[in-house]
């Protein structure tokens, strides 16, 4: 075998050992680059997991050679290819970016514990979107939220401590809630492979265990995924957390879960469970609705630049599974695609943040004051990276939001009802992102200049340098908002595959 | 160079222009002019260039790239965007001359920023004018309004950045809110955004939904300021005159009527609008604009704001033309656009002169300045007598246009319109170049002489275009005769 067939599973693995050799990695530039190397070298594979893909292949693993349901299989399509990208991807550019905003955030000494954990959740993350057995994506979510944890409240942030209890009781009942749905099927079926459980549960579709692990599946998922309204924990975990590891958590934590949600979803119940489509759609499709208003409204309201962003990740969300509720190829497109597009947008915009908050003195909307005297570039980028997520054309949000208009014109006059929500929600958008250009732009800091300047050891061209890699994420916004051909026909191809399930 | 190549440099130019700009400007101011000024001949060449082939009944155009599968971004000419592309582009140069007074002598900040942001709108007009399909179109109206919002909030100040607030605001949310869903509902129903002769709706919506779908343009499209979305044309009154008079007499707000023109013509087509009985809407539409904007017009004091809802007037005309669905009509709202352009810009030049001589921003310090600057105060007569349609000036050409339009179509409506208007223009302008030319000066404006030389020149050439319009329209009634050609 070459080391080719070897990738499905390199791909965590890389991550994952580098790990605790991070953490023997005392020099504090080794630690970073070590976790570089590795996230880089993921990223690598997964591009070349995707292009197997696009060639139409569909790269499986057999761990240890034995073969499922015995062993631990994995498997890559098309949608486990996107949120491949989307995991590595956001990973390489924090680090890539962040040494600075890591430096001036996380101790010296704390460091290797940092990236160890970072390494640890990335392994998680991808571990998630490789499996193909039900309770191997639970050890993975298990693997990437405890990590998870650490990162968040690995910050010079107090506050972070009880956002992130917060997120432990959730996060942990989410996956118990994952776990007894898992049991209750393995106890109708006697298999944890996805691929026995879709042809073994059509036998006992009718069988409350499996209505009841239906219902304990999608609610706990749907908690890590930050559903409104389960969504509680995540606007303070994603504003106390250092800034870099939102960059990393906003591009990819909750799309990992929309990933599994998806999966089962449509994989293991959709075909099996009568009605199952319409249960799904009256789920998802009101709550995604009330997400993408209420969230908005949210934003529109709140004085933290982190909380902000946070509260329009809900509403984003929102829009990703607006598009799955609609249970059809375009709907699922555009959904699947708002999951690649929204990664990029909200990773520059967070990448600009960590920038930002390195000259300013705080991250409520006040400190922030005339920062693009300060910061031009950083800010700029800023800008440029909201049209994305306002959905201006040229920009990569427009192609979701393009897909999502036509896909529920689609739907009729219900469909009406769901253009005039993604309109509203769109100048929402703009609403709340011009709260934070206009103090920017055209008021003066009333503090004095020295106030807020990053601490002597942070050195301006580190800083250039998030600004510079900023800018990149940036721009791949830009590029696939012209060039969208390699999200949209990765979207496409894992829209059919989900609807090629259905009866 | 092919005529597909010309389009593209045309396109680029500007860009290319407002990066030398970025580039020059930290050298030299001088440079950094030249090289605005040098944008703009090039750009003039590459523009006119075109001219012979469009009358020859050629009609360039190409794919750039395949965004989405069978939205792309793609260009084409055809008489109306050469029309607008042409304005567009020789009034830059008159109005950068114009600029380079104006800024210095007012001690402007930020002069580079100014330049590069003015290169860049000037590409996103000329992306609107020879966009081939909505979605290029789109695309380049979104550039436009972006890349105006730092030109409109110069100053910098609250009130400024209040008012600018309201510019970007109105214009992002009714583009996002109605013209997108439009944009999408159409490719989405006719498979095609593609300009096409004759429309491309026929058979693909119908009923009452045409009309809707009519709504969703004319009412996204802000730029056009139909009432009641029109409040963004005297907020943005707050930019730099020389701003004003380019992007808010000509480039913006024509770039609104183009596309609403455009639409009409290309997209919906004449004659499926025309069988559509409730497609009258639009000529009300328009109508009321006109009245209520005069009547405000009416009421002004600030000189500027005068002129902002004279011009959301104006442009109603052009709609109302549009609506009127009768061939002539078609070619007056073209025409219109030409007109309106020479004389507002006009009134725009003279308002800033007046601004950077003597410092008057008000209706009423107009009186006597007549003598005090003669060159100015002659531009801002010619201009005003534009705008009511007297003889003889580019104004008369367009309103027997319109007028023989509306007796085509048997439309009363439009025909009343334009008599009550012109009496209402006449109304608010005759006073003004009375008072101008016979009132009594008021004495703390002695001493006070005409501006700097280059706005003189500039306004004085924009005024004695004017006047050439009404002689020598030929070619341009030639050119948008052919709009007919296509159209029907």
């Amino acid at each position: 075998m070459s080391v080719l067939a070897h990738l499905p599973a390199l791909v965590v693995i890389a991550p994952l050992l580098t790990s605790p050799l991070v953490l023997l990695l005392k020099p504090r530039g080794l630690a970073w680059l070590a976790a570089l190397v590795a996230s880089l070298a993921s990223f690598a594979i997964a591009i070349a997991l995707t292009t197997s893909v696009l060639e139409g292949t569909t790269p499986g693993y057999e761990m240890g050679g034995w073969p499922a349901p015995y062993g631990i299989g994995l498997t890559i399509d098309a949608l486990s290819a996107i949120v491949l990208l989307v995991v590595t991807g956001a990973s390489s550019f924090a680090l890539l970016a962040g040494r600075a905003s890591i430096d001036s955030q996380i101790a010296p000494a704390r460091q290797p514990y940092f990236y160890a954990a970072w390494l640890l959740a990335v392994a998680g993350f991808l571990g998630i979107a490789v499996s193909a057995d039900a309770f191997n994506i639970f050890v993975f979510m298990e693997i990437s939220s405890l990590a998870c944890y650490v990162l968040i409240a690995g910050g010079p942030d107090r506050r972070a401590l009880p956002a992130v209890f917060k997120y432990l009781i959730i996060g942990t009942v989410a996956a118990t809630f994952y776990l007894i749905g898992v049991g209750l099927i393995y106890m109708m079926t006697g298999t944890l492979a996805l691929a026995d459980m879709e042809s073994r549960i059509e036998a006992v579709a009718d069988q409350s265990p499996i209505l009841v692990a239906a219902g304990f599946i999608t609610i706990g998922l749907a908690l890590k995924a930050a559903v409104f309204p389960l969504h509680v924990w995540l606007p303070n975990a994603y504003t106390h957390a250092p800034h870099i590891v939102t960059v990393f958590l906003a591009a990819c934590a909750t799309k990992v879960a929309i990933y599994v949600l998806l999966r089962f979803d449509f994989f293991v119940f959709q075909q099996n469970l009568i009605g199952h489509e319409l249960q799904f759609s009256f789920f998802l499709l009101p709550l995604a609705v009330l997400a993408v208003l209420i969230a908005s409204g949210a934003a529109l309201a709140e004085s933290n630049l982190k909380r902000l962003l946070a509260y329009s990740s809900i509403a984003q969300i929102g829009y990703i599974l607006l598009g799955a509720s609609l249970v059809s190829v375009e709907g699922l497109t555009a959904g699947i695609v708002h999951l690649f597009n929204h990664a990029l947008a909200k990773g520059a915009l967070f990448l600009a943040v960590a920038g930002l908050a390195l000259g300013a003195s705080g991250l409520d909307l006040e400190d922030l004051r005339g920062i693009a005297r300060k910061r031009p570039w950083t800010m700029a980028a800023f800008v440029a990276a909201s049209l994305s997520l306002i959905g201006m054309p040229g920009t990569a949000g427009f192609i979701s939001k393009w897909y999502l208009i036509t896909a529920a014109i689609e739907q009729g006059p219900l469909g009406m009802v769901l253009v005039t929500v993604i309109v509203v929600s769109s100048l929402m958008a703009l609403a709340y992102i011009w709260r934070v250009v206009e103090p920017a732009y055209f008021q003066s800091s009333e503090t004095s200049s020295s106030a807020g300047e990053p601490a002597a050891s942070t050195r301006g061209g580190a800083i250039s340098w998030l600004a510079a890699v900023t800018w990149i994420a940036v721009a791949a916004n830009f590029y696939f908002g012209l060039q969208p051909a390699l999200p949209l026909s990765l979207a496409a191809n894992a829209a059919g595959l989900l609807l090629g399930h259905m009866p | 160079m092919t005529p597909e190549q010309t389009i593209l440099a045309a396109v680029a130019t500007p860009l290319l222009g407002a990066l030398a700009i970025v580039a020059t400007g930290r050298i030299s101011e001088n440079l950094r002019e030249g090289v605005t000024f040098l944008t703009a001949s090039i750009l003039i060449f590459w523009v006119w260039s075109l001219l012979p082939d469009l009358l020859s009944g050629a009609r360039p155009g190409l794919v750039l790239t395949e965004v989405l599968p069978g939205i792309e971004i793609a260009f084409s000419v055809e008489p109306l965007g050469m029309l607008f592309a042409a304005l567009a582009s020789g009034l830059w140069l008159v109005n950068s001359l114009y600029s380079v007074g104006y800024m210095r002598a007012n001690g402007e900040h930020h002069q580079t920023r100014y330049y590069t942001f003015f290169a860049i709108s000037l590409m996103a007009t000329m992306g609107i004018a020879f966009a081939g399909n909505l979605f290029t179109l789109f695309l380049f109206y979104e550039i436009l309004t972006l890349s105006t919002y730092p030109l409109v909030s110069h100053k910098g100040d609250a009130d400024t950045v209040r008012s600018a607030r309201v510019y970007l605001g109105l214009l992002l949310a009714t583009s996002i809110g109605l013209f997108l869903p439009a944009i999408i509902w159409t490719y989405a129903a006719a498979g095609t955004g593609d300009f096409t002769p004759g429309g491309v709706l026929e058979g693909a919506v119908g009923g009452v939904w045409v009309l809707l779908l009519l709504g969703l343009y004319v009412f996204g499209i802000g730029k056009a300021a139909v009432m009641p979305v029109h409040r963004w044309l005297p907020a943005a009154m707050v930019a730099p005159t020389p701003v004003s008079a380019l992007l808010h007499a000509v480039a913006v707000v024509k770039a609104g009527v183009f596309s609403v023109v455009k639409i009409v013509v290309y997209i919906f087509g004449v004659d499926f609008l025309f069988e559509l009985p409730g497609s009258v809407w639009l000529t009300w539409a328009a109508a009321t604009t006109i009245i209520l904007a005069s009547v405000m017009a009416l009421r002004q004091t600030n000189l500027k704001r005068l002129l902002a809802y004279s011009t959301v007037s104006q442009l109603s005309y052009v709609v109302m033309a549009t609506a009127v669905l009768k061939p002539l009509a078609e070619i007056g709202a073209a025409i219109h656009m030409a007109a309106h352009a020479l004389g507002k810009i006009t009134l725009f030049f003279a308002a800033g002169a007046l601004y950077t001589a003597a410092k008057i921003t008000e209706v009423r310090d107009l009186a006597g300045m007549g003598q005090r600057m003669p060159w100015t105060m002659a531009a801002f007569t010619i201009g005003a007598l534009s705008m009511i349609g007297v003889p003889p000036t580019g104004g008369f050409v367009s309103k027997w246009y319109i007028l023989a339009g509306a007796f085509q179509a048997e439309s009363y409506a439009a025909i009343a319109t334009v008599i009550l208007s012109t009496v209402l223009n006449a109304a608010y302008f005759l006073p003004l170049v009375w008072m101008a030319w016979f009132a009594e000066s008021q004495p703390r404006y002695e001493g006070v002489r005409e501006a700097p030389l280059p706005m003189v020149i500039a306004l004085t050439f924009t005024g004695l275009a004017t006047l050439a319009f009404f002689f020598f329209n030929a070619p341009v009634i030639e050119l948008e005769r052919q709009l007919l050609g296509d159209a029907s």
